[in-house]
């Protein structure tokens, strides 16, 4: 799960960290009136689960209260990398007399949580990574004990030579580790980390992401869930138990498992077609998960053509069969249905669909290159 | 014929008067694996189907039905603990088919099961099968044919289509491993490749891998400098958006690391067959056998 910049920067500021005010604004009024009382100038920043905001003009600068109402104006409503932006964060413009970055992110290469920390910040860190390798330091976390001190302190002068500053360094890279293990974190960053001219180290930016497997114990982090930055498709989507991604592709796709539901998108561009969706209906064969995956894919404007694959082991054809005629019956499909269906009850959900009009293929191949070729039909 | 499974698994269920944990035990007994106990906390002492008995520690398990081997159905949120407790039992395989465990919990869990020299397989895997010997988790025993193709994977149905494919055009299997969706997992593909290498009944590999992590690229490196068999690989999610979680929770670009291109460049470089496309399989392993 995403959250935003403004949820971040308030989990850091509830761990002690010092996070300089910020007032999140839905409207260019709202906008106007926290540039108001900050006094001076402000950024506007877009509050969008994208990257690359600066790069697309979401983040502007503003010198008086009218002017912040303008950027506000501007960034309310842009589309970043397909997403509306529908919230701003007002925050008063900083001094900067330089700018750090620190990041914890889970690392799966060597199964522990791992530091980074470069005094190269507010720029984009992999291309810090690329081209300056030896201005990064990485330092990994044994699980069973946490970050140590000395690792904090280590970290600390490597990003500032004083002494003093590196060490409020040092402490606020201790409080982003217990934020980021209380939060089910995965990627906590502070890009950048400033040092300001009265000698002051600050949190600027935040960003989170959160273990979906973690959410169930951390009610407080769930409730953190932004629906409306997220694709209300994949939502629904989410509710009913399916997992789905939304493509730009008109072959719609259902499959059960995540690999296979991969491999199927991958042969749908391999026989020239282009998929609609990554769609998995999961182990269990409840019919109406089904029919909730057939209203999500047609629901799609693009799509052309249906696909199912499904490969029973613990999900019986039978059960998927069943969905599907009972689906068919409850929403109205004007496009051609491709169905693959072999394993588990093969032959019984092969019957199903025939009594009802269905062909129903075993080679995986030959759908795909069928669905492929019926979206010209 | 053994590869981590095989004649002399003992195998203790734990969570086998689950839902999904009593359907597979029987699945498995039926199969030929060698289930010796059951474990679910508060219901000691019970008989499952009047054959396997019932304890409420793996511990009991392990002492009392000779249990060497568990396999693992039990919800997310008690799943971190089930391993814990195999391993502290003395189990010296663990394989835990549980989906939706947190990665703090198995940030902890994995340097606890290697200390106390224990191997896990999973979680969010489907588990492993000898083919005509023994299997442990959900895999279909009907797909499988006995033969000499090693199969590893991080998938769960696009495996069991792989077996099936294989199976169809008569090329066996010696055995076939699910190693997992997650971030994180007990066992990962170079620990299988080295397993295959050391199998006397294994003559070819085949390999599918996804988006997410560096694991394959790792392996591919392990290929050209140890294996002395043939590999073929195939990567899932060459249309893969980055930066989205494709259901796996470890099936996810971040930021360009982990791409299905970047995985498959590195099967090319290291000699390793690349299958565009699961069918790919049968032509690319009959040519190299």
């Amino acid at each position: 799960m995403n959250i935003h910049e403004y949820q971040a920067r308030d989990i850091l500021r509830e761990h002690g960290i010092p996070v300089p005010p910020g007032e999140v604004a839905r409207t260019p009024e709202e906008a106007e009136e926290a540039a108001r009382v900050y006094g001076g100038a402000v950024v506007v920043k877009a509050q969008v689960h994208a990257g690359g905001r600066g790069k697309a003009g979401g983040v502007k600068l503003a010198s008086t209260p009218g002017e912040a109402r303008e950027k506000a104006e501007g960034i309310l409503g842009m589309e970043i990398k397909g997403i509306t932006v529908r919230k701003v964060l007002v925050a008063p413009a900083e001094e900067i007399e330089s700018e750090a970055y620190v990041g914890i992110v889970m690392d799966r290469a060597n199964k522990c949580d791992t530091f980074m920390v470069s005094p190269e910040g507010g720029v984009d860190i992999e291309e810090v990574a690329a081209t300056m390798p030896d201005r990064i330091k990485r330092v990994r976390v044994d699980p069973r004990y946490g970050v140590l001190p000395h690792q904090l302190a280590w970290m600390g002068h490597f990003l500032y030579e004083d002494g003093k500053v590196a060490r409020q360094a040092a402490a606020i890279m201790g409080q982003l580790y217990q934020a980021y293990v209380a939060s089910g974190a995965t990627l906590a960053e502070i890009n950048p980390l400033i040092l300001n001219p009265a000698g002051e180290v600050r949190a600027i930016d935040a960003k989170m992401n959160i273990d979906d497997n973690a959410l169930f114990r951390l009610p407080e982090i769930a409730a953190l869930r932004d629906l409306d930055a997220e694709n209300p498709a994949e939502i629904r989507a989410r509710d009913a138990g399916l997992s789905y991604v939304q493509l730009d592709g008109n072959v719609g796709c259902c499959v059960n498992g995540a690999g296979l539901s991969m491999a199927t998108m991958d042969l749908v561009k391999y026989y020239g077609g282009e998929p609609a969706n990554f769609l998995d209906i999961g182990g269990s064969s409840n019919p109406d998960k089904v029919v909730t995956a057939l209203e999500l894919i047609t629901e799609d404007e693009n799509v052309r053509s249906i696909l199912f694959n499904i490969f029973g082991g613990i999900t019986r054809c039978d059960d998927v069969a069943n969905g599907i005629v009972e689906a068919t019956k409850r929403i109205d499909i004007d496009m051609p249905i491709t169905i693959r269906l072999t394993g588990t009850n093969e032959e019984l959900g092969v019957k199903i669909l025939e009594e009802h009009g269905f062909e129903a293929m075993v080679d995986m191949d030959r759908a795909v290159e069928t669905a492929v070729r019926r979206v010209a039909a | 014929m053994s590869v981590f499974i095989g004649e002399d698994t003992k195998l203790v269920v734990q969570g086998i008067t689950g839902r999904d944990g009593s359907f597979h035990t029987r699945q498995m007994a039926e199969y030929g694996t060698d289930v010796v106990a059951g474990v679910t906390p508060g219901k000691g002492g019970r008989t499952f189907d009047d054959t396997i008995p019932v304890y409420d520690t793996v511990e009991e398990a392990v002492q009392e039905a000779g249990a060497n081997t568990s396999v693992i159905y039990v919800p997310p949120r008690f799943a971190a603990d089930a391993i814990f407790e195999a391993a502290d039992a003395g189990v010296e395989l663990i394989v835990c088919i549980t989906e939706g465990i947190p990665v703090a919990d198995m940030l902890r869990v994995l340097p606890y099961v290697r200390e106390k020299g224990a191997r896990l397989i999973g979680p969010n895997c489907p588990g492993l099968i000898v083919p005509g010997v023994c299997k442990v988790g959900i895999l279909p025993g009907h797909i499988v044919l006995e033969g000499n193709v090693g199969v590893v994977s991080r998938s769960g149905t696009l495996t069991y289509e792989v077996i099936f494919q294989l199976t169809r055009a008569g090329i066996g299997q010696s055995a076939c491993i699910g190693i997992g969706g997650d971030p994180l997992i007990g066992t990962n593909f170079i620990d299988c490749l080295e397993a295959f290498e050391a199998d006397p009944g294994t003559a070819a590999i085949a390999m599918m891998g996804e988006i997410g992590g560096t694991d394959e690229q790792q392996a591919a490196e392990y290929v050209a400098k140890h294996m002395s068999k043939p590999v073929v690989g195939f990567i899932a999610g060459q249309t893969a958006p980055p930066g989205r979680r494709m259901g796996h929770a470890g099936a996810i670009i971040s930021g360009s690391e982990g791409t299905a291109e970047e995985k498959m460049r590195s099967f090319r470089d290291n000699g390793i067959g690349v299958a565009e496309r699961p069918a790919d399989f049968v032509g690319l392993l009959q040519e190299r056998m």
